[in-house]
Formats: C-alpha cells, sequence, structure tokens
C-alpha cells in the first residue's frame, strides 16, 4: 500500500460526495420542474437562467434559518439524528462502478470508490442503517407526530426491505457473484431487466418505499401528521434529512441501473471506455425521472393497505420469483425465466384485482 | 480486497465531517431567540396535551420480529446464490425445502392475523 493509492480513494471519495451534492440540488429542481409541468404551471424559473441558481439560493436561505430545538427534546440524539440518516445515504454509493478501469496519470483507476467481492451484501447492511436515523429523529424529537411518523417509517422501510432483499437475489444467481462489477458484464448480450422482469419490477416497487417517495410516503403524510418524523426540524438540520432522501433516490436509481439495466453497458463502450459513465447517467436520470413521475401520478396508499401489499404481495411474489430464476438456470433453459416470471406476476396481479373486489362488495 | 475498507472508512469520515460541517454552518448563522411557546411541541398550534413520547402499538415489534426472521433467511439464500451454478440440481432442492420450511412459518403467522392492520 502506497500513499498514493490513499490519495486515489481521498480524491475519488471527495469526487463521489461532490457529484452526490450537487445532484441532490439540482434533483430537487428537477422535480419541482417536472412537477410543476406535469401540473400545468411553470414552476421555479426566477433565481438564474431556468431557475438555474434556485437550489443555491434555497441552501443559502436555509443556512440563514433559525434552528429550533423542542425544550423537551433529548438533544444530543436531537442533534445526531440528522447526521446518522444522511452518512449511509452518502456512503451507499460507495461500491457502484461508473465503467471499466481507465488509466490516469500512468496508474490503473477503477471507477469505483471500493469494488468489494461482497458489493450486494454492502449496499443491503448500508441501507438497513438509515432506519436508525428516521426512528431516532422521530424518538428524540418528544412530539407526538414526529413519533407516529418514525414508527410508521421503521415497520415500512423494514418490511419491504425483504422484498428489496429477495430481488436482489436473481441478479447474484444470473451473474454468479456479488461483485458490482462482475454483475456488470454478466449483462452483456442481455439486461437483467430481459431476464427477469418482473424482479426488476419487485425492485423498483420496494425501493420507493426504501426511500419513503409517493406513493409510499406515509411517514410524511402531511395531512396527519404534518411533516412526519422531521417535524420538530429547521434549518440545516431539515436540509440534512432533505439531502438524505435527495442522495438516497439518486444512489438507489444507480443500484436498479447497475443489477438491472446494464450498468454502464451501452453501445460504443468496449471502444471508448469514456462513454461508461454517460451511459450510467442517462439511466439514472431516466428511472429518476419516473419516480418524479410516479409521485405525481399516483395518491397516497393507506398504511394498512401498504404493509399487507409488502407482507402478503411482494414477499411471496419475490420468493417465487427467485425459485424460477434458479429453476430456469438449473433447465439452462434462460427463456424459461422470463416467460414463468411474468405468468407469476399476472396471477399475482390478478388475485390483487380479485380480493379488492371482494372487498368493495362486501362493503357495499 | 481488504485494504478496499479503508477506502469506505474514508468516505465514512468524510461524510460524517461534512453533516457535521453542515450542522455547524446553521448553528454559525442561524439566529437564536427562545421562547417559551417556540420551544413547545409542534402540534398545528394546539397546546400539547400529555407526554410526548407514550406506549406504542405492539403491533409495530410483532413486525419487527417477523423482519429478523425473514431477513434471516434473505441472509441465507445470498450466499447460495453465489455458489448456485456449482450446486446444480441438489442446491435447488435443498433451497426449496429450506423455503418450504420457512413457508409454513409464514402462512402460520398470516392466518394467526399477524400480518393484519386493523
Amino acid at each position: 500500500m502506497d500513499s498514493a493509492l490513499i490519495l486515489e480513494w481521498v480524491i475519488k471519495s471527495a469526487i463521489l460526495i461532490f457529484v452526490l451534492l450537487t445532484g441532490f440540488a439540482y434533483l430537487t429542481l428537477f422535480e419541482r420542474r417536472a412537477l410543476a409541468r406535469i401540473q400545468v404551471r411553470i414552476g421555479p424559473n426566477r433565481a438564474g437562467p431556468f431557475g438555474l441558481l434556485q437550489p443555491v439560493a434555497d441552501g443559502l436561505k436555509l443556512i440563514f434559518k433559525e434552528e429550533l430545538t423542542p425544550a423537551e427534546a433529548d438533544k444530543v440524539l436531537f442533534t445526531l439524528a440528522p447526521v446518522v440518516t444522511v452518512v449511509p445515504a452518502l456512503i451507499l454509493a460507495a461500491v457502484i462502478p461508473w465503467g471499466r478501469d481507465v488509466t490516469l496519470f500512468g496508474r490503473q483507476v477503477s471507477l469505483s470508490v471500493a469494488d468489494l467481492n461482497v458489493g450486494v451484501l454492502y449496499i443491503m447492511a448500508v441501507s438497513s442503517i438509515a432506519v436508525y436515523g428516521i426512528v431516532l429523529a422521530g424518538w428524540s424529537s418528544n412530539n407526538k407526530y414526529a413519533l407516529l411518523g418514525g414508527l410508521r417509517s421503521s415497520a415500512q422501510m423494514i418490511s419491504y426491505e425483504l422484498a428489496l432483499g429477495l430481488a436482489f437475489v436473481p441478479a447474484i444467481l444470473l451473474a454468479d457473484s456479488m461483485r458490482m462489477v462482475d454483475i456488470v458484464e454478466a449483462q452483456h448480450p442481455w439486461w437483467f431487466v430481459v431476464i427477469q422482469p418482473v424482479g426488476t419490477a419487485i425492485f423498483l416497487i420496494a425501493t420507493l418505499a426504501e426511500v419513503n417517495r409517493a406513493p409510499f410516503d406515509m411517514p410524511e403524510a402531511e395531512q396527519e401528521l404534518t411533516a412526519g418524523y422531521h417535524t420538530e426540524y429547521s434549518g440545516m438540520k431539515f436540509a440534512l434529512f432533505f439531502m438524505a432522501e435527495y442522495a438516497k433516490m439518486i444512489v438507489i436509481s444507480s443500484i436498479a441501473a447497475t443489477l438491472f439495466f446494464g450498468g454502464y453497458l451501452g453501445p460504443g463502450v468496449d471502444r471508448y471506455p469514456w462513454l461508461g459513465p454517460l451511459y450510467l447517467f442517462i439511466k439514472i436520470v431516466i428511472l429518476l425521472f419516473g419516480m418524479i413521475w410516479l409521485r405525481a401520478t399516483f395518491p397516497r396508499i393507506r398504511y394498512d393497505r401498504l404493509m399487507a401489499f409488502g407482507w402478503k404481495v411482494l414477499l411471496p411474489l419475490a420468493l417465487a420469483v427467485t425459485f424460477i430464476t434458479a429453476l430456469g438456470i438449473v433447465l439452462e433453459m434462460l427463456w424459461l425465466i422470463p416467460v414463468l416470471s411474468l405468468a407469476a406476476g399476472l396471477f399475482t396481479v390478478a388475485m390483487v384485482h380479485r380480493a379488492l373486489r371482494r372487498k368493495a362488495y362486501a362493503r357495499a | 480486497m481488504l485494504l478496499q475498507y479503508i477506502a469506505i472508512a474514508i468516505l465514512i469520515f468524510l461524510s460524517t465531517a461534512l453533516a457535521g460541517l453542515v450542522i455547524v454552518l446553521g448553528e454559525l448563522f442561524g439566529p437564536r431567540v427562545k421562547t417559551n411557546v417556540k420551544s413547545m411541541p409542534y402540534e398545528s398550534g394546539m397546546t400539547p396535551i400529555g407526554p410526548g413520547t407514550r406506549r406504542m402499538p405492539v403491533r409495530f415489534y410483532l413486525i419487527a420480529m417477523l423482519f429478523i426472521l425473514f431477513d434471516i433467511e434473505i441472509i441465507f439464500l445470498l450466499p447460495w446464490a453465489v455458489v448456485f451454478r456449482k450446486l446444480g440440481v441438489f442446491g435447488l432442492v435443498e433451497m426449496l425445502i429450506f423455503i418450504l420450511i420457512l413457508l409454513v412459518g409464514y402462512l402460520y403467522a398470516w392466518k394467526k392475523g399477524a400480518l393484519e392492520w386493523e
């Protein structure tokens, strides 16, 4: 180990954090503009050209805001909770490969902060830590709304984490490895979204619940809980929660892109390795726009239905999909996997439809 | 390969430092005018009744216990998935039995109403 290696890691870490912070700032603008367009408004366009300086203005405003700490709050945990929330969101991106190795200044540089052989396990472990921050924030505020928001959030996140964890398994099965680079390279002729479309759908739904986005944003349901776990937060501490949520959106989109949508692969990437980061960026933006679109389209799901959906629909379906993937690999008939899993998915949708219709009859 | 974890340690250090810096910035530049009304818990303008932290429904504990059960199952599935091609049919049958045993517990929890949220 030489000092150049440490310098490389520090530079890569700093670049990663900088990219995530810039991404967070402009994702808030992108979301506001996109939502406004969907609702036939214009959205923020005053600060700078096309409103491009809006995130800067928001940040400056928040710095000069008063920070309130409720009198009966647990002061230490109250300050610690935003930090505990934001750090996992930032370090989650460490294992995502942005491209093949490149040669820079005569050194072989891999385009990810850490190339772990247990990358998927790392993602599962780190994404679970974020629950702590939210529970601590809800509990230490000494506010009923915040406590309820924190509890709901933790129950929701751990419930959907099961489906999320199971959705990783088909990708590992198909790639034969937990290393992110191996998973990307295994998608060379066919992206995993083609081989395992239902697994991808489960992953995308579960990630929405993991980052507490609409239609699964029960912890922050404004109409009933004011703002959920961050009701009592203001100023830069509130900004940290916001940063965590949006950074996590970006990171989880990049994980989805890496596991199922071919990561940095794309036409011409073999000849020009520098196209890799660009392809990954485009895929992330498309997935992020999907998330915003979903927020604009779907109403919030009631909490009991949300939990029932996670436990009774997503979990069994994810188990079935895992088994189907393994079966297809053993029989060496890869075409069997999409056919059988789509059939399982359609069957599940039909069962949910039937259950909902029966409930509607019972009520009428 | 273990060296890679130093990179993650560096990243954790940098991001913690950043979060600390952000909090310090807010403390430095934000005004602090304390009043009694301001430091009350926010309940949409109503005066709060009773303590803020109270007993929580037992449902949440139940969900947490079920989560641990099934999360361990998933943790077993991950290494199995890595070596699956070497195990072949044996691995498939073995995992099928494992999943079936857990499925019995899952159905039991469902029938007992542990997954209902009324």
